[in-house]
This record gives structure tokens, C-alpha cells and sequence, in this order.
């Protein structure tokens, strides 16, 4: 399977405050790839870098073939990004969200427009809601949303910032499965930032496991088998919700 | 890799036979490639609402949800028999996929006679607040005596200098140069009357009954009312007046109180410095054409009695009531989500303007009736 991320040998720092050094993986297309690990490890840090808001200090990052800082409209619209919190703009209604970008970068007619974006809003199961604002939606209707919008373009790449975060166990579930069905159905490859134990292990094909004692990388591969069978203390703490001794 | 794809024209070629229409795509069916097509396919879809249509997807070499939704709303919108052909398993599969996504946008609320029903309904509603948001600080008020730890001294000092003391230097100059401007203006016609000493009569009557406790509100409202609004609909927002309600402390006691009492404090004062920096103003162009200080300043003495300059005070206090009350009332009222802040400080402006001229009007006529 064909690399659609490549990061290499990344490291960040914060003036003298290391983050994470020489950080190496790919992204194959497809597969759902779950970055993991405890608060203050850098996940959220990496993925602001993957899509392109942060430069590394060291190292390189290629998505889809190009160096993401700095990347031109072009290469931004092959790519979605669902925020923490939505980021939906709160003046318009979640038909006109997700409208934004095709009005952006597409020479539709407004009428088009709509109809693009009123079946985006049918996939993540908001048809009825496309006239609501932000403000009088649930949050895990804000996150569908937000799913909606990022996929405007039909991006072959989405990049999630912890799509459960705040989200009842049902609605998590439910949104977990819409990120596998888009996955089958549309082909399309998620990058995920989460540490919801339960939807790491619903969705991901592969995780990669950040860890702020070590400044990088701890653990990578298929997380049933980093649950069973890795013997790392912190991967072990982190799977079964253990206290790591201080 | 997987590099960006190069952009290949689509095209769609439309076919007629016995058996129907046919409209033949091409390329890829993306939101770029669908882009030149949209409006020809709504067309010949349009056109052809009795023939049978064919869409044959046999040289689509891609398609998408945006592909798919134009197909789909073909379908839907022809009402006819429309046959989809030449889809591979994986068009197929988006199409499945989009289908139940596909429904009618649901018809608009709204027309004409809903929205008079909804202003109608709104200045109710609006109207109501207004005397709950009287009955509201009223209580907050006789209340006070068992509620003085909820209102904070600390936060009366603060919010009197920010009204009040901050805002000298703006009422000064406006002062100021509002006495320049009438006094030059009302000199111009006078002079040819021989009357240049009657400027002093009436810009100093005009400046100690109406526009001095005016111009001072409308400084109010700019400067306090919106940033009580905001500090408060910002507090609402952050869910802070929720976390007040549940210490059970009194929101109306603990926010509204201090910013009234200030705002009724602030106004008399800054009307005064506004009037004195008027006449001011006014001296000084008159002592540019001619007319010495002290005649001036004796003919605003015989021109504004007693009852001109404490009915002006009285105006001021209480438009320093009702700018600050429907300042803190729109910041209590604020709704959810980054728009409603500005709009509730927005509001409180106008509103406070608003409130502030419409008072005067209504003691101007109580002044006459009086016969003050």
C-alpha cells in the first residue's frame, strides 16, 4: 500500500523545551493511523505540523508528495482537517460551513453548491440540521459537521483532532463508525488524534504512541497487539488504565 | 505517491434515440470536474422530463460524493425513468453510499405574514423584558439591606472611574468644541442683526437644557453601555452568571447594581463638565470677535435661571439610569455562540441613545406642563 504521509525524523522544540525528537513514520492510503499517547506528549503539536500550521524544527513531513508548511491552496484542498471543537463559523449555518470551501475553490453554481453540500451534511446523518447555526447544535453534532465541511472537497486525507473528546459513549460509537464507513466506502485515509481507549481500539489499523518522558516515539503498530503483548510500562499503564509508578 | 491528479476535462455528450435520452459523462466527476457540466445537465434533464434518460458512466474514469450528488439530483429531479449505466463496483458503491444522503432540502419556513406576527411577537416580548428588567432591579434594590455582601464596593469604585473619571477628557473636548461650533455658527446670522451678545443666551440655554445631559449620553452609551454589555454577555457566555446563580449569588444585585449607581453618579458630574467646557468654547469665539469674558459670562448668567441647569442635572441622572440598565440588560440577555457578544453591545448603544432622547422628549413636555 502506497505512503500518503511521510514523516521524518521530526523533532519540535519550544525554545529549550524538547517536545519530541527524530519522530518517523508513514501513513499508508486507507487505513485509519491513530496517534496516541498521554497529555503533553506532542499528538495535538504533530498533527498541527502534519496539516501544514507549524513548521518542525528538524526534519521533514510530506503529505500527499509535498512539504505541508507552506503548502499552496492546491495541496491544502486534497486534504480535510476536523478540529478539537468544530472551529465552525458560528455566522453561518452548518449548510453555508460546509458550502465555504466549494465557494473557495470551486467554480459551482451556488445551487450546486448547496446540493454538494446538503448531501455532505446526509453522510454524517445532519440533512435536517443544515439550516442550524453552530450555537444550537450538540457537540457531537459539531463534530459531524466539522466532518461534513472537511470533507467538502473529497479529500483523499482527513486529519481528526480527538473526534470523541466530550462525547457521550453512544455518540462516540456513532461517530466512530461513520469514520469507518467513509473509510470503506470512500476510500478516504484518517490521520486521528485521540487518547479514547475505546475508540482507539474501534477504529485504528495502526497507531503510533507518543510519550512525553521519552521526547518521541514509544510504540508503534496494531493496538490489540500493543494492549496484549507490549511489555513497555507506559504503553502497558496507558491500555489498561494503570497509575505508572512515580 | 500519491501526487495531486491532473486535472482532465470532463465532458458530457447527450444522445437521442427511440429508446430516450442518453447523456454520456466523461472524465473525472469531482467538484472541479462537475463544475462546467452542472447547469447542461439540470438542463437536458429538464428538457427531457418525458423521455427515458440514460446516464452512462461507461468513461467516467472517477467519481465522488459531489459527482454523485449531481447524478443523484438528476435522478430525483427528472421523475422519470432514469437508468444509471457503465458504473463500475466502486461508482456503484459512492452512489449507494449518497443515496439516502440525497433527500429535498425541507421547504423555508417564513413569508410575510409570519415575519409581521414575529416583529409583533418580538416588541411583545421585548416590551415584557423591559418591565421584568425595571421589576428585576427594583427588587435588587429593597433587597439590598440583606444582600450587602453581594454588592461589592470594590466594583463601584472600579466601574466609577471607568464611567466616570476615564471619560473626562472625551466629554471635555466634545465640550468644547460643540461650544465653539454653535456659538460660530449662531454668530453668523446674529452678527447681522447687530445681536452678537445673544449667542451667549442661546447656546448657553441650548447647552444647559438639552445638550449638554444629551451629547453626555450619547458618550455614555458608546464608552459604558457597550462595554457593560460585553463584560457581562462575555461572563454569560463563559457560563461565569451560571456559576454566580449556583453560589447562590444574586446576578442583578452583584453586576447590575454597581454599574446603575455609578452610571447615575457619573452623569450629573460629566453634564457639568461638558456645559462648563461648552461655554467655554463659546467665550472664546465671541472674545475673538469682540466681546469681552465678563459681558459674556453675565449675559449666561441673566440667560439660565436655576430651574434650566437642576432640571438638566435631573435629565442626566436618569439617563444614566436607563443607559446603564439596558446596558446590563443586553449583556444578560446575550445569546450563545462569537456573534452575540457584539450584537449585545451593539444594542445596548443604540438602545441607550435611543432611551436617552426619547426621556428627553418626555421631560420636555413634563418641564412645560410644570412650567419650569
Amino acid at each position: 500500500m502506497e505512503s500518503i504521509v511521510t514523516v521524518d525524523q521530526v523533532s519540535q522544540f519550544f525554545g529549550d523545551h524538547e517536545v519530541y525528537s527524530n519522530v518517523s513514520f508513514e501513513v499508508r492510503a486507507g487505513e485509519v493511523f491513530v496517534i496516541i499517547g498521554g497529555s503533553g506528549c506532542g499528538k495535538s503539536t504533530l498533527q498541527r505540523q502534519m496539516i501544514g500550521l507549524l513548521a518542525p524544527t528538524e526534519g521533514r513531513i510530506s503529505v500527499l508528495g509535498h512539504d505541508m508548511y507552506g503548502a499552496t491552496s492546491d495541496v491544502l484542498t486534497r486534504i480535510g482537517v476536523m478540529f478539537q471543537a468544530g472551529a465552525l463559523f458560528g455566522a453561518m449555518t452548518l449548510l453555508e460551513n460546509v458550502m465555504l470551501p466549494l465557494e473557495m475553490h470551486t467554480n459551482l453554481p451556488p445551487s450546486a453548491r448547496a446540493e454538494i453540500a446538503r448531501v455532505k451534511l446526509g453522510l454524517v446523518g445532519l440533512a435536517n440540521a443544515a439550516a442550524l447555526r453552530p450555537a444550537e447544535i450538540s457537540g457531537g453534532m459539531s463534530k459531524r459537521a466539522a466532518i461534513a465541511r472537511a470533507m467538502a472537497l473529497d479529500p483523499p486525507l482527513l486529519f481528526l483532532d480527538e473526534p470523541s473528546a466530550g462525547l457521550d459513549p453512544t455518540t462516540a460509537a456513532e461517530l466512530d463508525q461513520l469514520i469507518l464507513d467513509l473509510r470503506k466506502e470512500l476510500g478516504i485515509t484518517f490521520v486521528v488524534v485521540t487518547h479514547d481507549l475505546a475508540s482507539i481500539l474501534a477504529i485504528a489499523d495502526r497507531c503510533l504512541m507518543l510519550d512525553a518522558g521519552h521526547h518521541g516515539v514509544i510504540a508503534e503498530g496494531d493496538p490489540r497487539q500493543m494492549r496484549d503483548s507490549n511489555t513497555d510500562p507506559v504503553v502497558h499503564a496507558f491500555f489498561h488504565r494503570e497509575i505508572l509508578p512515580a | 505517491m500519491n501526487s495531486i491528479p491532473e486535472a482532465r476535462p470532463s465532458r458530457l455528450d447527450v444522445a437521442q434515440d427511440a429508446n430516450g435520452v442518453t447523456m454520456r459523462f466523461s472524465g473525472r466527476l469531482d467538484a472541479n470536474g462537475i463544475a462546467p457540466l452542472w447547469n447542461n445537465v439540470a438542463r437536458t434533464s429538464k428538457r427531457n422530463l418525458s423521455a427515458a434518460l440514460t446516464l452512462d458512466l461507461t468513461a467516467v474514469t472517477a467519481i465522488d460524493t459531489a459527482g454523485a450528488a449531481m447524478l443523484l439530483l438528476t435522478e430525483r429531479t427528472h421523475g422519470g425513468t432514469v437508468t444509471i449505466s457503465g458504473a463500475t463496483e466502486a461508482f456503484t458503491a459512492v452512489l449507494d453510499l449518497a443515496r439516502p444522503a440525497a433527500v429535498p432540502s425541507p421547504p423555508r419556513a417564513g413569508g410575510p405574514g409570519q415575519s409581521w406576527r414575529a416583529v409583533f411577537t418580538s416588541t411583545l416580548a421585548a416590551g415584557s423584558d423591559a418591565v421584568a428588567a425595571i421589576g428585576e432591579v427594583a427588587m435588587a434594590f429593597l433587597r439590598l439591606p440583606s444582600r450587602a455582601r453581594m454588592f461589592r464596593r470594590a466594583d463601584l469604585l472600579r466601574i466609577t472611574d471607568e464611567t466616570g473619571v476615564q471619560a473626562v477628557p472625551l466629554v471635555l473636548l466634545i465640550g468644547g468644541l460643540i461650544g465653539l461650533i454653535l456659538a460660530f455658527q449662531s454668530l453668523v446670522p446674529m452678527h447681522r442683526f447687530g445681536a452678537d451678545l445673544y449667542v451667549a443666551n442661546v447656546v448657553a440655554v441650548g447647552l444647559v437644557r438639552e445638550l449638554g445631559p444629551l451629547l453626555t449620553a450619547v458618550v455614555l452609551s458608546g464608552r459604558s453601555a457597550s462595554a457593560f454589555a460585553a463584560e457581562i454577555g462575555t461572563m454569560k457566555v463563559n457560563q461565569e452568571l451560571d456559576a454566580l446563580t449556583t453560589m447562590g449569588v444574586d446576578v442583578t444585585t452583584m453586576l447590575v447594581l454597581p454599574r446603575l449607581l455609578a452610571s447615575v453618579l457619573v452623569m450629573p458630574v460629566l453634564t457639568v463638565l461638558m456645559e462648563v467646557a461648552g461655554l467655554l468654547g463659546m467665550t472664546l469665539v465671541l472674545a475673538v470677535n469682540g466681546l469681552p469674558p465678563i459681558t459674556v459670562a453675565h449675559e449666561v448668567a441673566y440667560a439660565v435661571v436655576p430651574a434650566d441647569f437642576f432640571g438638566g442635572l435631573l435629565k442626566a441622572a436618569l439617563f444614566g439610569a436607563a443607559i446603564a440598565a439596558i446596558g446590563c440588560r443586553r449583556g444578560l440577555t446575550t445569546g450563545v455562540g462569537p456573534r452575540a457578544v457584539g450584537l449585545s453591545a451593539t444594542s445596548a448603544v443604540v438602545g441607550g441613545i435611543v432611551s436617552a432622547i426619547l426621556l428627553d422628549g418626555l421631560m420636555a413636555v413634563l418641564f412645560f406642563r410644570l412650567k419650569l
